[in-house]
């Protein structure tokens, strides 16, 4: 199994972290994984994205130039990276903010109201759990057990306190993701 | 148990040259290398190993930092990224004249000028053919993991006390700021004061009774003894050209073409290969991991084997005169690069080769 993702969005989204912790829960489930960020000028302008391999094998490049799963949460990052997802793949997208919608017929697309909930709730901080928690629902590739080790790893002691909140906003998420098209 | 950390490469260096005893070390932030220091800053090494962690006022000071540090026989290093190894080229001709040990980090960036903040490989000339004046050589290593980042750390130092002379980790912004597992090896206590007594004799650690005065310098005004100095360090250059070439082969065994890659563009081919194999092209991938000295005879021997050889290098094609000289013009060798900070992807690799080997 190997599982290539794009991640995208505005900075400050947790993009990045979001990456940080699902690559640590790999390793804590005994896999390869990369984690590469966008670090550049993009970054400076206010977009973020993160490329993370997951792999039961030695993982070759970490720069990819197409997705199993793109994770989208900004229109920008839909407008560079929809194009990118392998065909029979999958997208992600928060709607919030997002004007123009994917049109591609050839790969499964999912919706996840996370911004919007993360208001409802006052969890905005957890926003990028809400959104990792959709994508494990929909590719359960890592065990939970592992999730919570990736969160003790990712996060520094003194946030520790802060794990259950973030394992919370992963089960909203699972519960929150909705299908748009399926292939 | 082993120590798995999921780290950059920039962390998993710093972090691998406090446990490999790294006695100072002296640099200058600039992107994409800044968690090189912004990590060993964090760390605090001089609470627990002693080591000494400086930021110095700019890249010149540092590499004199370096220069004195190494002069008395500790393991000392610094890093920088490509504008900033510029300025450091006098210290590092100076270092390699007076046969010092040092390491010295690049993580490039495109260039030339200040060029751009993302990653590039064309700093090959630079690092292998003497950045600096003089007839020198550095030993550089080219890291395609954050692994490798950690692991030529130690085997810097290594080398560099082995041969008197620095060594140079060219790695780039993919390797740097990526994450990757990394297996972080155990720590190696600093050099005690009777260790540089005994097993770097010409440092300046302070005269003693039993010996002359140690003097460090890249000077001598007698031609002769220069000519002669020179000569010795061809020789060093030459054990290094014996002993040192270091290289990784991929899918080679039945391969009818070749990709030539090191660092992150070794990585990014071997994913080209994958992909190739996949549309039956029967493609191999030899990765340099010393670039000096460079893998020639793997190189002159696979020529005999494959038709043609792709050299694939972020750059306008600097690594591709050393792949010809390797099989010495006998087999088709083309250049294919991204620059500028453009990251070049498998897709683009593969349709290279298909163009400028295969098909041309």
């Amino acid at each position: 199994m190997t599982e290539e993702i794009i991640i995208a969005g505005f900075g400050g989204q947790g993009v990045l972290s979001m990456g940080k912790i699902l690559a640590y829960s790999g390793i804590m489930q005994n896999q390869e994984v990369s984690w590469m960020p966008s670090y550049g000028p993009e970054m400076r302008g206010g977009t973020a994205n993160v490329t993370v391999v997951l792999s039961d094998e030695r993982i070759s490049s970490p720069v990819i130039n197409s997705y199993d799963t793109a994770i989208i949460l900004n229109q920008q990052s839909m407008d560079k990276f929809v194009d990118t997802v392998k065909p029979g793949g999958l997208l992600i997208y928060d709607p919030n903010g997002i004007t123009h919608h994917p049109e591609r017929k050839d790969i499964n697309i999912y919706t996840i109201e996370a911004s919007e909930e993360a208001g409802k709730q006052g969890l905005m901080k957890t926003f990028n759990m809400i959104v990792l928690g959709g994508f494990l629902k929909l590719k359960p590739l890592i065990q939970p057990e592992f999730i919570h080790k990736g969160l003790e790893k990712s996060l520094p002691a003194r946030h520790h306190k802060l794990i259950p909140e973030n394992e919370k906003a992963i089960e909203v998420g699972k519960e929150l993701i909705k299908a748009v098209q399926l292939v | 148990m082993k120590e798995l950390r999921l780290m950059k490469g920039n962390e998993a260096v710093a972090e691998a040259a406090i446990r490999a005893g790294c006695d100072g070390y002296f640099g200058y932030p600039i992107t994409p290398q800044s968690e090189v220091m912004e990590y060993l800053m964090y760390q605090e090494p001089h609470k627990t190993t002693g080591m000494v962690v400086l930021q110095a006022e700019s890249e010149v000071a540092a590499i004199n930092m370096v220069y004195g540090g190494a002069s008395c026989g500790k393991r000392v290093m610094t890093s920088s990224s490509s504008p900033g190894i510029s300025l450091k080229q006098e210290g590092i001709s100076y270092i390699a004249g007076a046969e010092l040990p040092c390491l010295i980090v690049n993580v490039v960036r495109g260039g030339p000028g200040l060029g751009t903040i993302q990653p590039a490989q064309s700093d090959y000339f630079q690092s292998t053919k003497g950045g600096g004046h003089g007839d020198y050589r550095l030993l550089v290593l080219a890291p395609a993991s954050v692994q490798e980042m950690a692991d030529f750390a130690g085997l810097g130092f290594e080398l560099a006390f082995k041969y008197r002379n620095p060594v140079l980790i060219l790695s780039d912004g993919v390797i740097g700021q990526m994450m990757e597992k990394v297996e972080l090896q155990p720590h190696q206590p600093r050099f005690t004061k009777e260790e540089i007594k005994a097993n770097t004799p010409w440092a300046t650690y302070g005269k003693t009774d039993d010996r002359g005065r140690n003097i460090i310098t890249s000077l001598d005004l007698d031609s002769h003894k220069q000519e002669k100095h020179v000569t010795h360090l061809a020789e060093k250059y030459q054990a290094m050209e014996e002993n040192e070439v270091r290289y990784e082969e991929f899918q080679t065994e039945d391969a009818e073409y070749l990709i030539v890659a090191y660092g992150s563009s070794a990585r990014i081919s071997q994913k080209a290969v994958d992909i190739a194999r996949a549309k039956g092209i029967k493609v191999g991938l030899l990765r340099p991991i010393t670039l000096f000295p460079f893998p020639k005879k793997p190189l002159a021997k696979l020529a005999t084997q494959v038709k043609g050889i792709l050299s694939v290098e972020m750059s306008l094609g600097q690594m591709v005169e050393d792949v010809k000289l390797a099989v010495e013009c006998k087999i088709k060798v083309e250049h294919f690069g991204r620059y500028g900070g453009i990251i070049p992807t498998p897709d683009e690799v593969v349709a290279a080769l298909e163009q400028k080997i295969i098909g041309g």
